[in-house]
């Protein structure tokens, strides 16, 4: 028979030091923070010019006063945003794909792909959106989609051709020896793409991929400057109303409250991922 | 008639020859086993083979069909070859079954239920049932080549190309990979090996080729090329072989 699992005296003694450290750092952390806190509160509230920043911007009156109409507009944002997503999302694995066709014959597709890619990472999404909002409006053309239809492409081609580089990325991460495999069975082109390259280069840039659907979900404000009445822009209105920015604050936060699950499902996936990669390395 | 038959092979990679006027039969039954230095170009013969790689000259015929002709689909020869890679190269995103049932579903159009069916089959007969729930990932390296072999051998092939497929196991998981293809032999496989081990090579081969730089130096049955190598390079090959330790 064998006795019970019984640490020896040096083991002990290290389970002991271990734990005085962890309640060490944890009192430096806290009073660290603490500091901190109290420094930034005092520098803040104890500015000259304080009483009326806190009147203009974080009036709890006017936010309250304001906020139907602001909800009204996130509504908005949220409806773009996941129309904006799904979109772009096609669009980017489309451009994808299009760019790692090695053929001969698809040549033009590969270099309009690249050149779209080229042009609008570096076209800033303010001037594309002015450019498809006012400038396609300018055209006078019969059927021209709304504004809101409009300014929804603009942002969809500015981030599709993000994603494009990304889901392009994972594409080209996928070991060749895999296609390699996939080929020795018969399996044509497509199907080696369909069924064993884009399933692990989808799995593989799920972060990158959900970062950019935060970026995305912040610049749908950016809309408001073309006119429709979204949560920035109704922030906007309230605002010229009561010479107050309070709305403004109101908008901001709501922003930030809408993207933190997203944000929380991006760590959460690259949490995941990082962990599945060590697992893999470790093999 | 030959399952396979390759004719004046050639095989540059920027401006290095690989293969050089390389003539090869394999004939239906037959386990033709390569061996050679790293370097010598079993692989890439292997790779030629399965149209993985261009041949930059010569021809290679299939059961009569010349598959190196312009105008051939190589989707549908690779259905009719199939081929086991030294990394297993299992796919990490499907399990054990969908591995295997890939490309009976997607190639030959099989109704899902007969390719499972069949693939239950097939991995009851080299004891891993009941992994096919489980993903590559899971399984020992043995264990994922016996996979590997299962699913080359799912789409029912003329002809296995083996490319070193036990230099990447653990030394005591070579065995189970051995006897599965042991037993591919007892069922009349048709195979062609590369492979580093000679002890094997010497039971399973009914010709051995002795490859060195890129051409096919000396054959004949394992006794002659093994037991009485008549090429001086063969001799040497041989002899850093057993110097190592590997062919007692």
């Amino acid at each position: 028979m064998t006795t019970a699992y019984q640490p020896s005296q040096l083991q002990q003694e290290r389970i002991a030091y271990r734990r005085r450290q962890t309640v060490l750092s944890a009192v430096v952390a806290a009073a660290s923070t603490a500091v901190i806190g109290v420094l930034a509160a005092v520098a803040i509230t104890g500015a000259p010019g304080w009483a009326r920043v806190r009147r203009s911007f974080l009036d709890p009156a006017i936010a309250l006063d304001a906020l139907p109409d602001i909800l009204h507009g996130l509504w908005l944002n949220v409806q773009l945003l996941f129309f904006c997503a799904i979109g772009a999302l096609l669009v980017g694995l489309a451009i994808a794909l299009l760019r790692t066709l090695r053929a001969p014959v698809f040549f033009p597709l590969r270099a309009l792909a690249a050149l779209y890619t080229y042009l609008l990472r570096g076209a800033p999404l303010l001037i594309v959106l002015y450019l498809l909002t006012f400038g396609v409006p300018g055209l006078r053309l019969k059927g021209t989609p709304p504004l809101l239809v409009l300014g929804g492409l603009a942002l969809v081609i500015v981030y599709a051709a993000y994603l494009a580089e990304v889901f392009r990325a994972g594409i080209e991460s996928v070991h060749p020896s895999q296609r390699a495999a996939a080929r020795s069975l018969g399996l044509t082109y497509r199907q080696t793409m369909r069924h064993v390259v884009l399933p692990q280069a989808i799995r593989r840039v799920t972060p990158p991929m959900l970062n950019d659907l935060v970026a995305l979900q912040k610049d749908v404000g950016l809309i408001s400057l073309a006119g429709p009445i979204d949560a920035i822009r109704a922030a906007q209105i309230q605002t010229a109303e009561t010479y107050n920015y309070t709305p403004y604050v109101v908008a901001g936060v709501l922003f930030v409250l809408l993207a933190i699950p997203l944000i929380a499902v991006t760590d959460w996936v690259t949490l995941r991922s990082a962990r599945r990669q060590s697992a893999e390395a470790a093999l | 008639m030959n399952v396979l038959s390759c004719r004046a092979l050639r095989k540059v990679f920027r401006g290095n020859v690989v293969l050089h006027d390389l003539d090869l039969e394999v004939a239906e039954h037959e386990v033709v086993v390569l061996i050679g230095a790293s370097g010598s170009g079993k692989s890439t013969l292997l790779r030629c083979v399965n149209l993985l790689e261009t041949v930059d000259d010569g021809t290679i015929h299939l059961d009569g069909e010349h598959i190196t002709s312009p105008g051939v689909n190589p989707d549908r020869v690779r259905q009719r070859i199939g081929m086991v890679f030294q990394a297993f190269n299992l796919f990490p995103h499907l399990t054990v079954l969908d591995n295997v049932t890939l490309a009976p579903r997607r190639v030959h159009r099989q109704p899902r239920r007969d390719a499972e069916a069949a693939a239950m089959r097939l991995l009851d007969r080299v004891g891993l049932a009941d992994k096919a729930r489980e993903y590559p990932d899971r399984l020992s390296g043995g264990q994922q080549q016996r996979v590997a072999i299962v699913r080359a051998l799912a789409n029912s092939p003329r002809l296995i190309l083996l490319d070193e497929v036990t230099s990447a196991l653990d030394p005591e998981l070579v065995g189970e990979v051995l006897s599965l293809i042991r037993e591919l032999r007892a069922d009349g496989t048709t195979m062609l090996i590369a492979t580093h081990e000679m002890s094997f090579a010497r039971e399973v081969a009914d010709r051995v080729c002795f490859l060195d730089q890129g051409r096919i130096l000396e054959q004949g049955t394992p006794q002659q090329v093994l037991g009485a190598p008549q090429q001086p390079r063969t001799q040497q090959f041989l002899e850093r072989i057993i110097a190592a330790g590997r062919l007692p």
